[in-house]
């Protein structure tokens, strides 16, 4: 098996369309020949705006588990819940799969998301050589589930939809919400900002 | 070299850095507050309301120390940080029905929640202790507060209503017992701008219930509400037009009267006590009892002991005597007084003129008895010792003691009878009486055995006697044959006289001359 990269070899290939094609050595930008978008060996400043990324989400992270999530008004009483009050409050009422699955989705995934990408960006800056494969599965694992995290804002978006009796109940969603849904999205751009190529590059050069 | 992309980081950076100045900044101040039971209080849940809004929360519950209170420990929000002063009050609002109203019926559902009163004051503290009741009245209701001073507490409660002229003006904010237990002491809030009819002559009473009146022109129902029928209240109203009185000030004093009319009564200004001696039994007088001055009260017993002196026990009633009674109030001050007179010469004058005191049964059947001021000509003269404090008002026996007291002598004169000896003469004069009687049967046989045979042969002697007498004198007895023939000739002369002088009469010639022929 004949193993080279396609930078090694001097191609690119194009994002959108899949073409692989060599565009003319030293150029600085040049497009597809055949849709024209932007051609690029490796994403370009992937490690960096992984990183930025990265952190912004971090420092949301905060404010997401701090402040209510949901807050729902009824004759009863205002309550305010946050994301960890929600699980702990299904895991007292003995919703303990439901409350399993919220505490995986909305707290343990994107904690493990945003601990991952930092592995990544890490050793991918360190142009690591350990443990290449269980670090790409670690990518495209983290690409899978990534989206799972906004379960709990699908949650509180229904609700809020669906109960709003007036006086006698309404839900609203808190701010907590919006931080969570910025942490989320945050991971997620930054898990696509990052490039797993950059995993094998450095191994391949010393390898070669 | 630099990254368009760190952007991002540095927005999420601006963003959580507000977010965490502004928790920090808006945390308001933690207090604790002290209460008895942390009923209805959930750590975290419970809501701190100052006119139904959030002002804090309550974070954690703890016992003290002593496992005495419960510190309830709250968070009050940065804005209201200045409502924790000296005087604000918290308490837990729980459904509450009384019988005028129903509260925080809100709190059936919602669980119960700490109202918050915000004081006056300018002192910051961080420690309350929690009221156990709803205040009625908060600081913000313009309005002012006044002491009533009663003997007992009356009907009402705490949250009943103040009427004026029959309106609710005002609640019992609370009430409670003074220090040394004498009396009670309640505490009512008069809204504005009511209040500004509470002057210092205004009376207060109970109107708790309903006043009913038997006088002479009939039943009188008197009531101030339904509602103070159910829960009693205090009503109070102004002597007089009250126009030159300036309101009375935050937390005045007044007395609480039982009912309207002692309540709007004439207040007597001028009071002199004095001391009346009985030596008689003073049961069936209580204090409080009517000094009677034929039929008008005059006065009042306060205070009655026995007392020991000059080896005699007395009982001492003490009363007070309103003397401004005894001038009518439409002529003003009595014409005594204006000549000069001082009070003390005029009951000085009166004593003079017989009047006593004496003490009197004003119920047959309880057996009351009453302090009655009279006249009594026949009194023995007595004076006021003015110097005495207070003076002793000279008294002369009650009536019933009056005749008690004849009927003592009495009995004094009949123990003074030498009953025992009287006894003894008689024991002996029936003795001597038995000896007599019994020397009489002694004769008496004698006579029997030794006189009556002598007796009977007189008897014999005596009928054979008489029955010579009565054959003497039986109708065909010879003596009795010859003493009728002799009366039968006297009563034939003295008709033959009688003739005589029937013609002698008509015709008194006839002596002298003879009796006349007759003319044929």
């Amino acid at each position: 098996m004949i193993e080279a990269t396609a930078a090694q070899l001097g191609l690119i290939a194009c994002h959108v369309c899949e073409l692989v094609s060599r565009p003319p050595a030293r150029a600085a930008a040049c497009a597809c020949p055949r849709c024209g978008a932007r051609l690029y060996s490796r994403k370009p400043d992937s490690i960096a705006r992984t990183w930025a990324l990265l952190m912004a989400a971090a420092i949301l992270y905060l404010p997401a588990n701090i402040a209510p999530v949901m807050i729902t008004t009824s004759i009863f009483g205002t309550q305010r819940d946050t994301l960890l009050s929600g699980v702990a409050y299904l895991w007292t009422s003995g919703s303990w799969p439901l409350a399993v699955l919220v505490f995986v989705a909305s707290i343990l995934v994107p904690l493990l998301k945003l601990l991952a990408l930092s592995y990544l960006a890490a050793t991918a800056q360190r142009r690591s050589r350990v443990r290449q494969r269980q670090r790409t599965r670690l990518y495209r694992m983290l690409e899978y589930i990534g989206r799972w995290s906004m379960l709990d804002v699908f949650v509180v978006m229904v609700l809020v939809a669906l109960v709003n009796v007036g006086a006698l109940a309404n839900i609203q969603a808190g701010a907590g919400a919006m931080w969570f849904g910025a942490v989320v999205v945050l991971t997620m751009l930054a898990s696509m900002s990052f490039d797993p190529r950059l995993i094998w590059d450095r191994a391949k050069y010393r390898d070669g | 070299m630099f990254s368009l992309v760190w952007i991002v980081p540095l927005i999420a950076a601006l963003i959580g850095g507000w977010l965490a100045w502004k928790a920090v900044s808006e945390k308001g101040p933690t207090f604790v507050i002290r209460f008895k039971t942390a009923e209805g209080i959930e750590a975290g849940k419970t809501k701190i309301k100052y006119k139904s809004v959030d002002v804090g929360a309550v974070e954690s519950i703890e016992l003290s120390r002593d496992r005495g209170v419960v510190l309830v420990h709250a968070r009050m929000e940065k804005y209201a940080e200045d409502y924790l002063v000296k005087d604000s009050r918290f308490w837990v609002v729980r459904a509450r029905v009384t019988g005028g109203n129903v509260q925080g019926l809100g709190t059936l559902l919602s669980g119960a929640h700490i109202g918050m009163d915000v004081g006056k004051s300018a002192d910051a503290t961080r420690e309350f202790t929690g009221l156990e009741e709803q205040p009625i009245v908060t600081a913000d209701v313009p309005g002012r507060h006044f002491i009533l001073k009663s003997k007992t507490l009356g009907s009402f409660n705490a949250g009943s209503p103040v009427y004026f002229r029959k309106i609710a003006v005002g609640e019992v904010e609370s009430y409670g017992l003074d220090g040394d237990g004498k009396g009670v002491t309640s505490r009512i809030f008069v809204r504005a701008p009511h209040d500004q009819y509470v002057n210092r002559e205004t009376r207060f009473w109970e109107a708790s219930g309903i006043d009913l009146k038997l006088d002479a022109t009939g039943v009188s129902v008197e009531t101030e509400s339904l509602t103070s029928i159910l829960v009693g209240g205090i009503a109070f109203q102004t002597r007089g037009d009250g126009k030159d009185t300036e309101p009375a000030a935050e937390d005045a004093k007044f007395r609480l009267f039982r009912n309207r009319v002692t309540a709007l009564a004439y207040r007597d200004v001028v009071v002199m006590p004095f001391t009346l001696r009985f030596r008689e039994s003073v049961r069936g007088l209580s204090i409080g009892a009517p000094v009677d001055f034929r039929g008008i009260v005059m006065g009042e017993v306060t205070d009655i002991r026995p007392q020991y002196e000059n080896e005699e026990t007395y009982m001492v009633v003490f009363a007070n005597l309103y003397p401004e009674r005894m001038a009518s109030r439409q002529i003003g001050e009595p014409k005594r007084l204006k000549r000069g007179f001082s009070r003390e010469q005029v009951i000085d004058e009166l004593i003079e003129t017989g009047m006593r005191a004496q003490l009197r049964t004003a119920n047959l059947i309880t057996g009351q008895r009453y302090v009655a001021l009279d006249s009594f000509k026949d009194a023995k003269p007595d004076t006021v010792d003015w110097k005495e404090s207070p003076p002793r008002f000279p008294t002369v026996p009650g009536t019933f003691t009056g005749v008690a007291e004849n009927i003592a002598q009495i009995t004094k004169k009949l123990s003074a009878v030498p009953f025992d000896d009287i006894g003894k003469d008689l024991k002996r004069g029936l003795e001597t009486l038995d000896r007599t009687l019994k020397s009489v049967d002694k004769l008496a046989k004698r006579v029997g055995s030794e006189i009556a045979p002598e007796v009977r042969e007189s008897l014999v002697a005596l009928r054979s006697a008489l029955a010579t007498v009565e054959r003497t004198v039986t109708e065909d007895a010879p003596l009795q044959q010859d003493a009728r023939a002799a009366l039968r000739e006297v009563a034939r002369a003295a008709a033959s006289l009688r003739v005589l002088v029937e013609y002698l009469e008509q015709h008194p010639e006839a002596l002298i001359r003879g009796k006349p022929e007759e003319k044929q």
